[in-house]
């Protein structure tokens, strides 16, 4: 009965998006403001209707109704309630659902705290948002229905193990609140070039959707790379899997879009790249979705065994994409030109940012859709993999790192290279000091690594003393008031730079000086690596809520003080039957020691596999500190949702 | 009709079995995507004894792809295919073969599918020079836009003064009016 509810409400929800999506348009096109003012209960009523559909759906996975096809498919009554929950997602109807309810949560919220927009922009951009949430919610009902019942079944098959994993758990949701949160720039893309119209006030508006949405982005991909470290089980955390790939494209626009905005914001010039760049940044999000979704990753074939769903997500696409991108053809030549600038300016330094970025965004779509190119046109079959990025998009982003550090420096309209080149020498300092210590240092590894870890430091440095020389908070008497004055966009700015260094520094470190053993061992014996001494003592099993567990014991130490007990495990899930392994990790500063089990020999040994990974987690702390200072200037109340109306009601009520 | 061992009945049991199907389907690429499953990778059995020999093997082992696996090279992959490929590299360095040998070797065997990193000829021109023409369509273009932008920021100023202009200029300014005192700023 609950089942059939959220199918009802989520028919109701594509009725009424059909209607946000006609009304209020037809209203800002005819000036008529009743019209107009549909689009925001609507907005707020769809959010209600997809909200209890996705509830009505979690209830049958925590109650374990096997006669809904999707819980018998993914869930199981011996999973812990996390998992319940988060199977929701963890297939694809369910996460499909996800994707339209972050869409309404996000048309909601422009309804509700958008009410300083100009009323034509909110019409316009809700009921382009209210346009792809028709898509999709058509896509939903016709070819993926989550609510589909089947004939009750005793028990369900469960959720993948692999699945079952707290990082994994959230996940999805992050990535798609990234995604989806790029349709606002979408929509106001959109509805920007409907009206003809944008301007300083109109960036400033996008400017936190857009960051929001790479925020969620951020946290996403660092949190998938993260699981994939440490439960895929030899370390890697990076693929340039497809499947990576289609979260990375969005990441990459959405980055360049942050900063092009910034100039149409402050200068108003880029106008009409900036509008480019927000239709291309969902368009990946789109093509994140489909590549993902329809199955042509695993192969041209598989796709076209199944292509319903496939060719009604390439149609959504097309639409959107195409419809957009004929739009901004006719629209786009009609918006005025901003301001103007010296190529050594912020401005300048801004768009070699946006230059770069995309550059390094489209080598990664070539290299991700180029073999399924060739196989479509030739029937030629080719690998594109690890070694092709990084011989290319590594090289791209060198020189965006390289002048990343100088783009605060200048100033806006007309900048001084040889003012900002003096002020960072201290940053090229450090970064040389780091490079000889680097390469007199290394006992092994490429040559390229010095050079990489000089540029994180200089990438670092470059931001630290940036907000140094803005704050003074030891030169000066009152240098922490001072701080506390500065808009925390700038800040933010500084914090999200240093993390870009951060994990630059954990990249190249890591992969440079991993060190590795792979040995059998008997219980008893001892085997070293990177320092650390490691006593294998025995393997014993356990039981889990839903697994059964065989771990080893191992005591580590280091110049022959006892550290750490780790417990590197082999897991067998109950259903499905499928096996994990879950290494241990002894995390210090230097780096960490990871450590898993491997399969059991004839002789009674282990198969033992001890990687030392140096300065491994400066990659995440690194994107933590990306996605904490984009929430710190997302918190400048320059940029806060709502603020301008709230002090006017203020100023208004003070007399 | 039974499907996975579950009986789906009748009346509509045709649809649903093609749904069910589906959603197996669905489910299995699914699986597939994320399941890089748990990698065991090299053995220790494996292991050559000779180290700069090992060193080698494990590089070109990176530079191979499990052709069996969603984009895992040999080194990365527990599938037995990549096992056996692992053993096989080995073999050939063994035998003496320098690096281009064994990718040729494995190239002759599995098609040009096996390597990572494709080789560049006409079907993967486009692949290789595409990123870098792009970077240098980009940087052209911004260097074109910068110059009509600097063109445009000098004719926004107003032109610098003519030798006459600036001499009565230099009079207004300097020289003290018939009346004696210098003018005062008005402000």
């Amino acid at each position: 009965m609950i089942i059939e509810l959220g199918h009802f409400a989520l028919i109701l929800a594509l009725a009424l998006a059909l209607v946000q999506m006609t009304l209020p348009a037809w209203g800002a096109r005819i000036g008529d403001a009743r019209l107009m003012g549909v689009a925001e209960p609507a907005a707020v009523l769809q959010l209600a209707l997809i909200a209890l559909a996705f509830l009505s759906l979690m209830h049958a996975y925590v109650a374990s109704d096997f006669s809904v096809e999707t819980v018998w498919a993914n869930s199981h009554t011996a999973k812990p309630l996390i998992y319940k929950v988060s199977g929701v997602w963890g297939n694809h109807e369910g996460s499909m659902l996800l994707w339209v309810l972050i869409l309404a949560l996000f048309g909601a919220t422009v309804a509700v705290c958008g009410a300083h927009l100009p009323l034509t922009l909110r019409a316009n951009a809700l009921a382009v948002q209210a346009g792809i949430a028709v898509a999709f919610l058509l896509f939903i009902i016709f070819t993926s229905n989550p609510f589909q019942r089947i004939p009750a079944q005793p028990q369900g098959r469960g959720l993948n193990p692999i699945l079952q994993d707290p990082a994994l758990a959230f996940h999805p949701p992050f990535l798609y609140a990234g995604y989806v949160g790029l349709s606002m720039a979408f929509s106001f893309a959109i509805a920007a070039l409907i009206e003809g119209r944008t301007d300083a006030a109109w960036a400033r508006w996008v400017r936190p959707w857009t960051l929001a949405a790479w925020i969620c982005l951020t946290l996403g991909i660092a949190m998938g790379s993260w699981w994939a470290y440490y439960e895929l089980g030899w370390g890697g955390w990076w693929f340039w899997d497809p499947v990576e790939n289609a979260s990375f494209m969005p990441w990459l626009a959405a980055t360049a879009l942050l900063h092009s905005a910034l100039v149409m914001e402050k200068r108003e010039a880029l106008k009409v790249w900036t509008i480019l760049l927000a239709i291309l940044a969902f368009s990946l999000a789109l093509m994140g979705t489909f590549l993902v979704r329809s199955g042509i990753l695993t192969s041209v074939h598989a796709f076209a065994v199944d292509p319903k769903r496939g060719i009604f997500i390439l149609a959504i696409m097309g639409l959107l994409i195409g419809g957009a991108l004929v739009l901004f053809a006719w629209r786009a030549p009609q918006l005025e030109q901003g301001g103007l600038f010296a190529p050594i300016s912020r401005e300048g330094a801004l768009v070699l940012n946006n230059a770069l970025l995309t550059t390094a965004c489209a080598t990664v779509l070539i290299g991700t859709l180029y073999p399924l190119a060739l196989e479509t046109v030739s029937g030629q079959k080719i690998s594109v993999g690890p070694p092709y990025f990084n011989l290319t998009f590594g090289p791209i982003m060198v020189p965006l790192l390289l002048a990343m550090p100088f783009g605060p420096y200048l100033g806006w309209k007309r900048g001084d290279l040889y003012g900002a080149a003096q002020r960072l020498a201290a940053a090229a300092g450090a970064a040389a000091v780091v490079y000889a210590g680097t390469a007199a240092l290394q006992w092994r590894g490429p040559w390229l690594a010095p050079f990489g870890m000089a540029l994180g430091v200089f990438i670092l440095a470059g931001a630290l003393s940036e907000w140094l020389l803005r704050v003074r908070p030891l030169a000066t008497p009152g240098g922490l008031r001072r701080a506390r004055g500065l808009p925390r966009a700038a800040h933010g700015t500084a914090l999200a730079h240093a993390g870009i260094g951060l994990t630059l520094l954990g990249i190249v470190a890591s992969s440079a000086w991993q060190s590795e053993r792979i040995l059998a061992m008997k219980p008893g014996e001892h085997a070293q690596l990177a320092g650390y001494d490691l006593l294998f003592r025995a393997v014993a099993s356990r039981r889990g809520p839903n697994y059964e567990e065989q771990f080893g014991q191992f005591s580590v130490a280091r110049d022959g003080r006892e550290l750490a007990e780790l417990e590197p495990a082999k897991r067998l899930y109950d259903a499905p039957k499928v096996p994990t392994t879950e290494a241990a990790i002894h995390a210090a500063i230097g780096g960490d020691l990871y450590l898993v089990l491997g399969d059991a020999l004839a002789d009674g040994g282990y198969v033992v596999r001890i990687y030392f990974n140096p300065l491994v987690r400066l990659i995440w702390v690194g994107a933590l500190a990306m996605a904490f200072g984009g929430a710190l200037s997302l918190s400048d109340r320059r940029l806060r949702v709502g603020v301008p109306r709230r002090v006017r009601r203020v100023a208004a009520a003070a007399p | 009709m039974r499907l996975l061992g579950i009986s789906v009945r009748a009346p509509r049991a045709r649809r649903r079995a093609a749904a069910l199907r589906g959603g197996i389907c669905a489910l299995a690429v699914l699986a597939c995507i994320l399941a890089h499953a748990p990698a065991r990778a090299v053995q220790p059995d494996e292991i050559l004894k000779d180290a700069t020999l090992e060193a080698r093997a494990r590089h070109l082992s990176q530079e191979l792809r499990c052709l069996v696996c969603q984009n895992q090279s040999i080194d990365d992959s527990n599938a037995p295919l990549a096992r056996d490929l692992r053993v096989l590299l080995r073999e050939r360095l063994t035998a003496g073969d320098n690096d281009g040998e064994v990718l040729a070797f494995l190239v002759a065997r599995y098609g040009e599918f096996v390597l990572l990193r494709p080789p560049l000829s006409a079907h993967t021109a486009v692949l290789w020079l595409a990123p870098f023409l792009l970077l240098a369509a980009g940087c052209l273009l911004l260097f074109a836009r910068a110059r009509a932008r600097l063109r445009r920021l000098r004719e926004a100023q107003p032109a610098p003064l003519s030798p006459a202009e600036r001499a009565r200029l230099d009079r207004l300014l300097y020289e003290q009016p018939a009346g004696g005192a210098v003018p005062r700023d008005p402000a």
